[in-house]
């Protein structure tokens, strides 16, 4: 697409070495943070693709963890994230895969939280610093997140999309896009909402409260 | 849908007008955006900021690379001046030590401008740093010749696109050094048309070129072809600020780049699968890269 500002050509400002390796990198990462809900004490990154390839180089590594750790893509901190994880005292383990069955900067994150909880993300990085996230715990999606997003889990009954949307509505949060996909557990199913705007803790309380709502992710 | 810009157009409204390129430029960023010329102004001068950031980090001693494979280049360049009368030139030099030490920056996970790529990003503030020490420029030229600069990027991004996976390395340093070239002359007080031949002269030496980066980095050959994209926009600005014209105007230039990358095979286009990431010694260099895991 071509050019719409002076400052698409003369930016963004960013921290290098490309923004498919760094900034789409962090981005994964803070998008699992957000999955988990909670602070990790645990993370198993498998790397694919280009990512596998160049992880060190690029240090798309260090851009992952750093979005783990709640970092934004700007941040110069990126480069030290492994040291400031190994402060911490976080256990990160890499593991690379062979075989290139998916995009080629693709990874896919396990983490257990503080309290033992359990997420999985896959997502990939797919150039200028955007991702597409296309496996979240058993669920297939299609996430970019550009807007705020909500991913709602919900038994599979009639009246809980209604309920939900309700409630958007009525805090008057616009619906961008809604997608519902199913999992291999019958019954089970997950509400991607894009929104205009981002939901407060109270709507997401709400949300979260509702008949046959099971859990709720923001991101 | 808008009408795509061009670089005639550009240097037109400025002649008839009287005033630098980037006058004219940076009025379109108002209409475009809606927004407050002043703020469009200060986020520019925010970004030289940034970019004055990357060049003093860029002449830390120590600087490398997350693979290790580039860093001391900008330093080596830097303490050769220091003891010898360079052969093309104090400022070249100079420059081209700077736009090395902004690549690894880069390459470091460092803070940089995007312009137009984090693979270039080298080259403007490096020639724009010197062109301003040589012609006693203030800040507000230097920010002045960013919106110059832009507004050639944007038409290049507009007509033939910025990104090396496209049209190879032309897109990015060659696009880079034109726009850098274009600024530098307008800045040393050369007229909207010598700046455009300036970018003119500076393109035609980048059509062709492909992005071959070795094992997949932007490292080599990246860091060095930003050394010289900075002196070529220097060279193609004091040759078009001495008269001299490109028989070939800018616009045709940039269509001849679009063709060129089109033509280009993938294998050329940052996949790293021929050209110099194809050499026997990178192949090394990536063999034993892997190695470290």
């Amino acid at each position: 697409m071509p050019a719409r500002s002076v400052f698409e050509i003369i930016g963004p400002v960013m921290i290098g070495p490309s923004s498919s390796h760094t900034a789409g990198a962090v981005r994964i990462g803070s998008i699992a943070r957000a999955v988990l809900g909670e602070d990790f004490r645990r993370a198993d990154i498998t790397l694919y693709g280009s990512f596998a390839k160049t992880y060190k180089g690029h240090g798309t590594d260090r851009a992952l963890v750093a979005g783990l750790l709640g970092m934004s893509g700007y941040d110069s901190r990126i480069r030290d994230a492994l040291n400031i994880a190994a402060t911490l005292g976080l256990e990160i383990r890499f593991r690379i895969a062979k075989g290139e069955e998916f995009h080629p900067n693709t990874a896919d994150i396990e983490l257990t939280g503080v309290s033992g909880k359990r997420v999985f993300l896959r997502g990939s990085s797919v150039g200028g610093g955007n991702v597409l996230i296309t496996r979240i715990n058993q669920y297939e999606v299609s996430v970019c997140a550009k807007n705020p997003t909500l991913m709602v889990e919900h038994v599979d009954r009639p009246g809980v999309i209604g309920r939900v949307a309700g409630v958007l509505g009525n805090n008057g949060i616009n619906i961008a896009e809604m997608r519902l996909t199913g999992s291999n557990r019958e019954g089970e199913k997950l509400m991607v909402i894009e929104m205009d705007r981002a939901v407060s803790d109270e709507v997401l309380e709400t949300i979260s409260g509702l008949p046959d709502v099971t859990a709720v992710i923001r991101i | 849908m808008r009408r795509k810009i061009t670089i005639s157009e550009l240097v037109a409204a400025a002649e008839q007008r009287g005033c630098p390129i980037w006058q004219v430029v940076l009025e379109r960023e108002e209409r475009l955006q809606g927004t407050e010329r002043q703020d469009i102004w200060h986020k520019m001068k925010e970004y030289w900021m940034v970019m004055k950031g990357s060049l003093d980090a860029g002449t830390k001693p120590g600087n490398r690379s997350l693979s290790g494979l580039v860093g001391e280049e900008g330093a080596l360049l830097t303490r050769y001046i220091e003891k010898t009368k360079p052969l093309s030139g104090y400022g070249s030099v100079l420059a081209a030590a700077r736009a090395m030490g902004v690549a690894v920056v880069n390459a470091s996970q460092g803070r940089i401008v995007a312009a137009p790529t984090a693979g270039s990003c080298g080259i403007l503030p490096a020639v724009l740093a010197t062109v301003a020490e040589e012609t006693g420029a203030v800040e507000d030229a230097v920010v002045g010749a960013l919106f110059t600069a832009a507004g050639v990027g944007m038409v290049i991004d507009e007509h033939a696109g910025t990104a090396g996976a496209k049209s190879g390395c032309q897109a990015e340093c060659g696009s880079a050094s034109c726009m850098a070239a274009v600024a530098a002359a307008e800045m040393a007080g050369g007229t909207p048309r010598q700046a455009a031949n300036a970018g003119a002269l500076a393109l035609k030496n980048f059509l062709g070129l492909v992005c071959d980066p070795v094992a997949g980095l932007v490292e080599i050959p990246c860091v060095k072809r930003n050394a010289i994209g900075a002196g070529v926009a220097l060279l193609a600005a004091d040759m078009a600020l001495a008269g001299i014209e490109s028989k070939i105007p800018l616009d045709e230039v940039i269509q001849a780049m679009k063709e060129i990358g089109d033509a280009m095979p993938a294998s050329l286009k940052e996949t790293s699968l021929a050209g110099l990431a194809g050499t026997p010694t990178a192949r090394e260099i990536e063999k034993r890269m892997n190695e470290i895991d």
